[in-house]
């Protein structure tokens, strides 16, 4: 089958205008440079990089709301420029940070509103709200206008709103956004159903690793508007040089944990009695690591933190340079 | 049953958007019963002191141009501003445009959904009050209520093609609040809000009647009062739609240059 997304030579400058005696100058800032990407049906994928690195230019340039500067772009097999209603009717997008529903009306004629607008027959609007109300709990506050919900309780809402006509790929831009843990949690295993029963390609931009961990098969990560990283997982968390962390509570003030082999003592708390250890899991475990800590002190509790995103990002960059 | 229509929906959506604001419909009527008493005062003694008609009017029919006029503020668009403007500047238009929609259609549409309701809480209670505190002359014959009701909505639906025009600007300009307060000064002048537009000199009133603004508020009224009637009421409905479609084309001309130019705002 085609791909749902593919780019080639993606290209998109912005012209800046100099300040005070430069105001004649004009400099262009390649904000996506030379990107070609593909992305087949089903395909999981977080976009990742700094902000300012060209995630959300590329993404209007996917949906036809940026005209691109050089390259050509195909999303769902169509020119999302010159055919952008026929993909609005493909595309569902999820912005963190804009609203799509009807600020002063309450929730369910929203997603009235929207059937009509994609012009999606009664039964079908009436079984697919019914989904997903059911499946992103959005049953007690379908009455309540937009305006009084919660920030959880909305991004929940504008999922539903982005996905009532069923796109065959989603755009999520920074979904998860200020939302609580709980919130967050709701939202990822619903996606994970949705890609499940209806084979839903999910395209998202995120400064949350859990975002990625739990969603994606496959991560993109950009630095000046070219791709430094494409490949799964792990081997993102190899190319980072995989450093995790292991948070020991001993049962008393101790020492500083330092020469254990692969690691690297990262910091002390309570005179010691909670102490950071640095790991590079290409080269020892966590287990390894503990055992070296018990021969030296007594462990009361433990715990283990992956490299948060932005960590990772700044890890490949500076592998790079 | 089937699916309905879109568009309709979005007439509907404005409606009932309206209606969430009721205590600011009841203040936008208390201000418009004040202006339409100031107006009184002022035009029953231009009508007065020229000697009981002035360009055709007499007291009667004075007091139905104010109070229609009055009771259409909150209708018809003559404040420059509409949602798009601000949609525009922030970068949430990128929402519009991804849906499968005409946004210039979709936007029109939902505005004079809006307008439409605002008839209820503000254009009705105007006319109504005014007719029972100072009278006024209305036709008689169902003929200028029919097409007059059908301009009324033209009128309208004008008003908010060619505010469209000065949101769309917002693609070019960073702020369209210069274009904005042009288009509010200009608008109420010419559209006939202060004094019916018959009553400028002529030139004036050339000049009036080479914008669009008479054809909002000034032919709506002429029609709906009777004061013009039979086929010179069809003319200036025809003078209407020719300024509704011109309006029309002008903003789906600019949409789709505006579309070329869209550097969405903001991440």
């Amino acid at each position: 089958m085609d791909s749902v997304v593919e780019t080639h030579g993606l290209t998109r400058e912005f012209t800046r205008r100099g300040k005070g005696a430069k105001l004649l100058t004009r400099s262009a800032l390649r904000a996506v440079d030379d990107l070609s990407i593909t992305i087949a049906p089903g395909d999981s994928v977080g976009y990742i990089g700094a902000n300012g690195a060209g995630k959300s230019t590329t993404i209007k340039m996917l949906v036809g709301i940026l005209v691109p500067t050089s390259g050509t772009v195909r999303t769902c097999g169509l020119d999302p420029l010159k055919q952008r209603r026929e993909l609005a009717a493909r595309v569902g997008v999820v912005f963190g940070q804009r609203s799509q529903l009807w600020w002063d009306l309450p929730v369910r004629e929203s997603f009235e509103i929207l059937s009509a607008i994609h012009r999606l027959p009664p039964s079908r609007s009436r079984a697919r709200t019914d989904e997903l109300v059911d499946r992103l709990e959005l049953g007690e506050f379908l009455a309540t206008p937009v305006r009084q919900l919660s920030l959880g309780q909305r991004m929940r809402a504008e999922v539903a709103a982005a996905l009532l006509h069923q796109p065959q790929l989603v755009i999520l831009d920074e979904p998860t956004i200020g939302l609580d843990v709980l919130s967050k949690q709701r939202l990822r295993e619903f996606l994970i159903q949705e890609r499940a029963t209806h084979g839903t390609t999910l395209l998202l931009t995120t400064h949350d690793m859990g975002d990625i961990e739990r969603l994606c098969d496959r991560v993109l990560v950009v630095d000046h508007g070219r791709v430094v990283h494409d490949g799964d997982l792990d081997g993102l968390a190899r190319a980072a040089g995989a450093g995790r962390t292991l948070v020991v509570d001993l049962t008393g003030p101790t020492a500083d944990l330092g020469g254990i082999p692969h690691t690297a003592h990262l910091g002390s708390e309570v005179d010691g009695a909670r102490q950071r250890l640095g790991f590079d899991s290409e080269r020892t475990t966590a287990a390894a690591v503990l055992a070296a800590v018990s021969e030296r002190a007594e462990v009361r509790d433990l715990s283990i933190e992956e490299p948060d995103i932005e960590d990772v990002v700044r890890r490949i960059y500076h592998a790079r340079r | 049953m089937v699916a309905i229509h879109p568009y309709i929906r979005l007439l509907k959506a404005g409606f009932r958007q309206q209606s969430a604001y009721r205590l600011a419909a009841f203040g936008g009527l208390v201000a418009n019963l004040t202006f339409g008493f100031l107006k009184v005062a002022m035009l029953f003694a231009t009508v007065r002191a020229g000697g009981g008609t002035v360009q055709g009017y007499d007291i009667g029919s004075m007091s139905a141009y104010i109070w229609i006029s009055q009771g259409l503020l909150g209708s018809i668009n003559l404040s420059g501003r509409i949602d798009l403007a601000d949609r525009i500047r922030t970068g949430d238009v990128a929402v519009d445009f991804l849906r499968p929609l005409d946004v210039q259609l979709a936007t029109i549409v939902t505005e004079v959904g809006r307008a439409l309701f605002a008839l209820i809480p503000r254009g009705l209670p105007s006319v109504a009050i005014g007719a029972l505190t100072v009278g006024m002359t209305m036709p008689t014959t169902p003929g200028p209520y029919l097409l007059g009701a059908v301009s009324l909505v033209t009128g309208i639906t004008i008003s908010f093609a060619t505010v469209y025009l000065v949101a769309i600007a917002g693609f070019w300009l960073i702020e369209t609040r210069g274009l904005q307060i042009l288009y509010m000064v200009l608008s109420g002048f010419f559209a006939g809000l202060f004094v019916p537009i018959s009553l400028f000199p002529t030139w004036l009133l050339i000049v009036a009647e080479a914008t669009p603004f008479p054809s909002m508020m000034m032919y709506p009224i002429d029609i709906l009062t009777g004061r013009v009637t039979g086929w010179a009421s069809a003319g200036l409905f025809l003078v209407q739609l020719g300024w509704l479609a011109a309006m029309l084309l002008v903003g789906r001309l600019l949409t789709l240059a505006g579309r070329r130019k869209l550097e969405v705002q903001g991440g």
